[in-house]
């Protein structure tokens, strides 16, 4: 459910890059979202559409236009450090344990990432 | 034309790299600094709805033993839980959260300039009842408690694992009701240290007051020392 206020953030931060760069429309957006980041894929498609994608121009506050745009989500698998056999591996399920010593890893490299990578504008 | 939307204009592709927290996470640096520089140990208080944690604070007001306890606390729409506080002894104040499924860290900034922080060492905000949405959300705080009661499920830390794994401790509460329930406490442990390794687990009765004597301890050893003679951030 937190996907809406996550999309409205987007909008905001989306629009604000858009005005620096002296554009008025935001055609696409691309998204990298963790594995481990708490969103839903869908969830966050279906906040977007309300908050971005299907949003009439001048309907809001800002003068961009995102009516129309599209979201590409690019998904990060979890990757956690052993720290006994000083190697990265990728988890195979929710319980972090390394594939080779059985550790329990309590360090996240990646998979928590939530960020606007790139946006397409005009 | 550009070919792609049918627009007269180029398209353009504006590189970012930027976290959809980044605001939030920078406010709630900004409250950890504050927060320290009065001498404050910040608790972000999280659960499923239900698992007893507005019993636990009324519980951690009476026992503190260094000052009042503060607490901010996100509610949907009522204000039940601050009222239960008050009369506890805390300091309360609620934020009605509205539709929000969880706090962010601006929220607590603002209720936080309305509290009454004289002597005050130990605050808690308590999050929304929620075991998804409030767990990406840094609101400045030193320590992140999760909560889980018996009458849940052995098995909670691993169908949310991301809060477990955010968790400093976990407070396994209503352990009076653990035998009626047929709570499997070997199993329960075993899933929450296959999640959350490094979390301090504390076993308690919030409603019998039973075990809370170690987390009290445990959150005494927390307190920041004060810096009254820093800048104020």
């Amino acid at each position: 459910m937190h996907e809406l206020a996550l999309m409205a953030e987007l909008r905001h931060l989306a629009e604000e890059a858009a005005s620096r760069e002296g554009a008025s429309r935001i055609h696409r957006l691309q998204l990298r979202i963790g594995s481990l980041s708490g969103v839903d894929a869908d969830a966050l498609r279906s906040a977007f559409a309300v908050v971005m994608a299907d949003r009439e121009p001048g309907d809001g506050s800002g003068s961009i236009d995102t009516q129309g745009s599209t979201l590409e989500l690019e998904v990060v698998r979890t990757v956690c450090f052993c720290a006994d056999c000083q190697q990265e591996f990728a988890p195979s399920d929710v319980i972090h344990a390394c594939p080779r010593c059985g550790a329990l890893s309590t360090q996240v490299l990646r998979g928590r990432e939530l960020e606007l990578v790139a946006l397409e504008v005009s | 034309m550009c070919g792609t939307c049918g627009c007269e204009r180029p398209h353009r592709l504006i590189a970012l790299q930027q976290s959809l927290l980044s605001r939030n996470n920078a406010q709630a640096e900004h409250n950890r600094a504050h927060f320290q520089h009065h001498g404050l140990l910040a608790l972000n208080l999280l659960s499923a709805p239900g698992s007893g944690k507005t019993a636990l604070l009324e519980q951690l007001a009476r026992l503190w033993p260094q000052g009042p306890v503060g607490v901010i606390v996100g509610d949907l729409a009522t204000d039940n839980d601050a009222r239960r506080l008050q009369a506890a002894g805390a300091q309360a104040l609620q934020i009605r959260t509205g539709d929000l499924c969880h706090l962010e860290a601006p929220q607590v900034a603002a209720a936080f300039e309305q509290l009454d922080i004289t002597d005050m060492t130990l605050l808690v905000i308590e999050n929304v009842g929620n075991l998804v949405c409030p767990t990406a959300f840094d609101l400045g705080e030193q320590l992140r408690l999760a909560v889980l009661s018996v009458t849940e499920g052995e098995d909670k830390p691993l169908k949310y694992p991301a809060l477990f794994q955010s968790a400093d401790a976990v407070v396994i509460n209503k352990s009076d009701l653990a035998d009626a329930v047929g709570f499997q406490r070997q199993e329960a442990l075993a899933n929450l240290r296959s999640i959350a390794p490094r979390a301090r687990v504390f076993e308690l009765s919030a409603r019998t007051g039973s075990g809370l004597e170690p987390l009290v301890s445990w959150l005494c050893q927390h307190l920041p020392v004060a810096e009254p003679h820093g800048p104020h951030p």
